[in-house]
């Protein structure tokens, strides 16, 4: 077992014995986004036109919530510093835990979309595009999540802090996402979102695990 | 261009729009200077302080 | 030969030695006057031709006037954004103090500058287009860049470790100036696809050669502000960060 499966295991099982924080993370995903037809009211057809934007938005919240997971815990009891230390490369360990986070925080929402989806009355069309743009989205989410949650391993206030810094970077992601689903919704060409959202997808695998790599180094030493 | 110092405030009835504008600049590139003189007298100050407790430490306290 | 070699040596030395704060710090104080004199000039002169010499608007009358600070504070908010990543960069490569501390200095004036592009196109929005806010992508690019500066000040107080800070931040920066390109595309991508707003506030009146020379100095003047605050900000903060050296005790200003 290499070092980058070795990592991805680890941290998933760490994950499985504690369920209810990977679960309120979803949890939080379904609610918020019941609350904005509570909040704007039922009309089916400004549902549809609001859900890619909600479905998104609550995405990138519930992604944020998770991130505080990826490095905080073993930063406190002392592995963090271990791993650096260690002969394997800290950026396939860093990617290993991005990659256990997205599975954990990211493909779960991509497989509840839908159903949140159905709720804001999406034609089938458009759960297809929702389901593709958030398979292709989550991961760049959970790879620039890391940049915020390395740069404030261990500051007071951290969490939100990382909040702010990183909802800038998400915007792109978002616009890109929301308007594939929208595209489909109205009936225009989405192929254009998804190759930015590819090309997107392909600068972050390429540059961020080294970046975040970078950034634990500097909190650490 | 202006044919009375009135008509130069009246800005062509956008007045209120252009002078809050250039004001808000004025304000802000006024106070900015002002805010990091503080900063910079305060920390003179405190390393006066300093200087002067290090001093009288150095003369034994007499 | 090895005379050419000596000179051309010691002249990049000299320049180097300013890199250590002990020497900056009096060099950036003689600057500082210079650059406030250029400042209020270039100011006097861009006021004069933006109020006295540019002409009417056929179509938005004396309203237009605001651009005379609109477009110079967009533009030296993202020109500052730049250079704050450039020297905090620096700062992390070459591993020195003066750098990251340029890069703070720097980074509240780039806030203000952001804001006031915001607030300024309010201004110029409300009686051009009946509203405070339209979501164009100029503007919403303003505010993203607004965060992103708050982000980088933020993320400098709350770290305790001065140089971890400094890292840091350095980080967050290049990682925004990367992206500052990608957002801008991507907020005028999101701006044509739902066409809401037909309305723009990058469509400026047509530009009289006055109008361009009155933008040009009042950017110029900002320009020099920037450098002048700058300077003045870093002298503070390389006080406050090497209060415990010997050549700061000597100084002048705080023996007396």
């Amino acid at each position: 077992m290499n070092a980058f499966t070795a990592i991805v295991h680890r941290d998933l099982l760490l994950v499985m014995r504690r369920k209810s924080e990977v679960l309120t993370a979803l949890f939080f995903f379904v609610i918020v986004t019941s609350l904005f037809p509570l909040g704007i009211g039922a009309d089916t057809a400004l549902l549809r036109k609001i859900a890619p934007g909600v479905i998104w938005v609550a995405a990138l919240l519930s992604t944020l919530l998770g991130l505080q997971r990826m490095f905080a815990a073993d930063y406190a009891d002392g592995t963090l510093e271990q791993l650096v230390l260690s002969p394997n490369s800290f950026t396939v360990l860093v990617f290993g835990k991005i990659v256990a986070h997205w599975l954990v925080c990211g493909l779960p929402l991509v497989l509840l979309a839908p159903v949140i989806g159905i709720q804001f009355d999406l034609d089938v069309q458009s759960l297809k595009a929702l389901m593709a743009a958030l398979l292709l989205g989550t991961p760049v989410l959970s790879l620039l999540g890391s940049v915020g949650a390395a740069l404030t391993l261990g500051v007071r206030g951290g969490s939100v802090l990382m909040s702010l810094l990183i909802l800038p970077l998400y915007i792109p992601v978002l616009i890109f996402g929301a308007g594939a689903v929208y595209a489909s919704n109205v009936g225009l060409d989405i192929t254009g979102h998804f190759s930015l959202l590819g090309a997107l997808l392909i600068l972050a695998l390429a540059f961020v695990p080294w970046v975040s790599a970078s950034a634990v180094k500097i909190a650490i030493e | 261009m202006w044919n009375s110092s009135a008509e130069f405030f009246a800005m062509g009835g956008y007045a209120l729009y252009v002078w809050c504008s250039f004001g808000a600049c004025a304000v802000v590139f006024l106070l900015e200077p002002l805010t990091v003189r503080v900063r910079h007298q305060a920390i003179i100050r405190r390393l006066q302080r300093e200087v002067l407790a290090e001093q009288f430490d150095q003369q034994g306290g007499k | 030969m090895s005379n050419v070699n000596n000179l051309s040596s010691s002249h990049v030395m000299s320049w180097f030695k300013f890199s250590s704060p002990s020497a900056f710090y009096p060099l950036a104080g003689k600057m500082i006057p210079w650059f406030w004199a250029l400042t209020i000039i270039f100011g006097a002169a861009g006021l004069w031709v933006s109020f006295f010499v540019a002409p009417v608007d056929a179509v938005q009358g004396q309203g237009y006037r605001i651009i005379f600070v609109h477009v110079p504070v967009s533009w030296m908010s993202m020109f500052i954004y730049v250079v704050m990543a450039t020297w905090a960069g620096l700062g992390l490569i070459l591993n020195t103090r003066l750098s990251a501390m340029m890069a703070q200095a720097l980074a509240p004036i780039g806030a203000w500058m952001a804001f006031l592009s915001l607030w300024t196109g309010a201004f110029w929005g409300k009686p051009m287009w009946g509203a405070w806010w339209v979501w164009d992508a100029r503007l919403t690019s303003e505010l993203i860049l607004l965060f992103l500066y708050l982000g980088f000040i933020a993320l400098q107080a709350s770290i305790d470790n001065v140089r971890r800070a400094d890292k840091a931040g350095a980080i967050l920066a290049l990682v925004g100036v990367v992206n500052v390109p990608i957002i801008y595309f991507s907020v005028k991508w999101w701006n044509t696809l739902h066409q809401g707003a037909s309305v723009s506030l990058t469509k400026a009146p047509a530009m009289a050669q006055t109008m361009l020379w009155g933008m040009l100095l009042m950017a110029l003047c900002l320009w020099m502000y920037s450098i002048a605050v700058g300077l003045m900000r870093v002298r503070a903060i390389i006080l406050e960060r090497e209060a415990h050296t010997d050549w700061v005790r000597q100084l002048n200003e705080v023996k007396h």
